[in-house]
């Protein structure tokens, strides 16, 4: 086999990898959107909020700790404990609900039946408060995120791929775990969505107000569970990010890229985040692979929006969107 | 043949029980429209009971306090012998009360089965944990459900269409899924606004047909909006008739036909 052809598929399966995490990203998005119309801005910044929480909360960390000592002239910053990671991930999960209760208690609430722009700068304004709060929380220096997921080159695959081809493929173990990770938890969701009372009220929810109030659902409640799901996924997305790169206010720019998968995807479409998430991955990889060189590189910071842009051109409802048509 | 206290027997043999809902002076207003003017009436246990009037009568606004969607600024709402506090529609739902919509409200990106079983939404009682620890229990539940679901689907005959999605329907079996929800829920009172809008004779028909035996066979209380004259009067067993916000007449079809007021209202609007 020529020797580019077995590179290029080490790309693509890397790609395939990258893809996942930004398809968790953006799986986030959509749930929201379905359920509420709201695009949520903030979903990046709260996959960073949940990574820097569980970090602190792991670390023992005292949060507010600035402003406590700057207030009262202590010197405190930890407790002196650290908890064990699948305790700190069952409080962040804790604390993502009461944000997602806060969020529809103190902003969306009030916001009922407004229209979707003015829903979206009040997410936009989610966004910078929780960045601010999570800065404040907890610092904002970088820290390692280290939960006990595997990490490192996967020697299986190395030496599998060096029988085979002659040359072995780096393929990080902690991807693979997130490639599991990432579909354990999409199935998961498909599951809680179609079998369960909570599941088919929020398809309800998401198609019609009126008639699910008249079937007796509370729509608060559900747009509560709603936000709790999406931080959960944001929890796993931040968990997976914070790991590879580390927790850091950069985490929240992953949200950007969210954006042209959701284009490719479709706003409305699980599958549709999976695929997206997916050939964006291969996508700018395989390009910088293969094009990146002629053009003096760093073609991943672009060419996922530009693909996007094709894409809205040519199919504006995305591959898995409804058809858009027009009303006369 | 009317008794205030403990019901009646309708002219075709049907008892009708007691008072399950009593609206009490209620008014309400939008901004500066009055839509509805100091009405009282009652709904009768078992009986089918008709609003009738000309358009922006406050028909379908007084089916909207019954369910909850609007809030009368004064007023009481009595439902089986309580005063009901100032409730949001989920709630009211939970207590027993379907409704339909006179603009159809389906989930359109469902089938007609998952239509229909969202109706059961209230009745099941397994709790997201419950539902992954006790998996038995939960399909026995589901079991349950489905049964309810499949023989709403036969009564109303939906069986051809029960996997198509909603949205590919014609507007006539719309209202048809519609009432199918409404009824898989097993209300204590059931509200139907305009039932029969937008049909064909053919329709109109059926649909009679099916509210005549959905109160024959479950005892359903009914309380529904209909413009048709002639379907009021084979319907209904006691009819109010609302005029710009008022009541301006409340009794037995025959009675209503002939009260001058009313016929004043319809003038110049033929009927029968
Ligand atoms: N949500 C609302 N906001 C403002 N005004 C409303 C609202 N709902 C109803 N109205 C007004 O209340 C009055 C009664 O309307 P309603 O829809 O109850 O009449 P209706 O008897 O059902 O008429 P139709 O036969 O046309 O359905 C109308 O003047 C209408 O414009
Ligand atoms: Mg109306």
């Amino acid at each position: 086999m020529p020797e580019q052809l077995i590179f290029a598929m080490e790309v693509i399966l890397n790609g395939l990898m990258a893809g996942v995490l930004y398809a968790l990203v953006a799986l986030g998005f959509v749930l929201i959107f379905k359920a509420s119309g709201i695009f949520n801005y903030a979903q990046g910044v709260m996959a960073l909020f949940a990574a820097m929480t569980l970090v602190g909360i792991m670390q023992g960390q005292v949060p507010f700790s600035h402003l406590i000592n700057a207030t009262f002239g202590l010197h405190v910053t930890h407790f002196g404990w650290q908890v064990p990671a699948v305790v700190a991930i069952a409080l962040t999960m804790a604390v993502m609900v009461l944000l997602a209760w806060c969020v529809q208690r103190f902003v969306m609430r009030h916001l009922v039946g407004q229209e979707p722009i003015i829903l979206f700068m009040a997410t936009i304004g989610l966004a910078y408060f929780l960045e601010g709060v999570a800065d404040l929380m907890w610092g904002s220096e970088i820290k390692t995120l280290d939960v006990g997921l595997p990490q490192g080159i996967n020697l299986w695959i190395d030496e599998t791929t060096f029988n085979i081809f002659g040359y072995g493929f780096f393929i990080d173990n902690l991807d693979i775990v997130a490639t599991v990770i990432a579909a354990l938890l999409v199935a998961a969701l498909v599951a809680f969505s179609q079998y369960t009372k909570q599941g088919r009220a929020m398809r309800a929810v998401a198609d019609d107000h009126q008639a699910a109030l008249s079937v007796g659902i509370s729509l608060n409640f559900i747009w509560i569970m709603v936000w709790s799901v999406a931080g959960f996924v944001a929890l796993v997305a931040g968990i997976m990010w914070g790991t590879k790169s580390g927790v850091q206010f950069s985490l929240s720019l992953i949200a950007l890229k969210a954006l042209p998968v959701l284009m490719l995807g479709g706003f409305t479409s699980i599958p549709g985040a999976i695929v997206g998430g997916l050939i964006i991955g291969v996508g700018e990889k395989l390009f910088e692979f293969a094009i990146g060189p002629l053009v003096g590189g760093a073609t991943e910071n672009w060419f996922a929006y530009v693909l996007a842009l094709i894409f809205l051109v040519f199919r504006p409802q995305g591959l898995f969107g409804e058809k858009i048509i027009e009303r006369v | 043949m009317l008794d205030a206290s403990e019901g009646y027997t309708t002219e075709d043999g049907r008892k009708i029980g007691g008072v399950v809902m009593e609206m009490k002076n209620i008014t309400l207003r939008f901004g500066g429209v009055v839509a509805i003017k100091e009405i009282s009436f009652d709904i009768r246990e078992g009986e089918i009971r008709a609003i009738i009037g000309p358009n922006g009568a406050g028909k379908s606004s007084m089916l909207n306090v019954i369910s909850g969607f609007y809030l009368p600024q004064e007023g009481e709402v009595w439902f089986r012998g309580e005063r009901r506090p100032q409730m949001k529609p989920f709630e009211v739902a939970r207590q027993g009360i379907a409704r339909t919509f006179q603009n159809i409200a389906l989930f359109e990106g469902m089938s007609v089965l998952d239509n229909v079983m969202t109706g059961r939404l209230n009745h099941m009682k397994s709790g997201l944990f419950a539902q992954a620890l006790w998996k038995g229990r939960a399909e026995a539940e589901e079991s349950a459900n489905r049964k309810v679901v499949e023989n709403v689907i036969d009564f109303l005959e939906i069986q051809h269409i029960r996997k198509t999605p909603v949205s590919r329907l014609p507007y006539g079996l719309k209202k048809r899924v519609e009432l199918a929800r409404a009824l898989a829920a097993q209300p204590k009172l059931l509200l139907l606004d305009e039932p029969m809008a937008g049909m064909n004779v053919e329709e109109k028909e059926d649909m009679s047909r099916f509210i005549l035996d959905v109160n024959d066979e479950f005892g359903t209380t009914i309380a529904l909006i209909e413009h048709d004259m002639g379907v009021v009067m084979d319907l209904s067993d006691r009819v109010v008739v609302m005029d710009y916000g008022r009541k301006i007449g409340d009794g037995t079809p025959d009675e209503v036909r002939g009260n001058q007021e009313v016929i004043d209202a319809y003038l110049g609007v033929s009927h029968d």
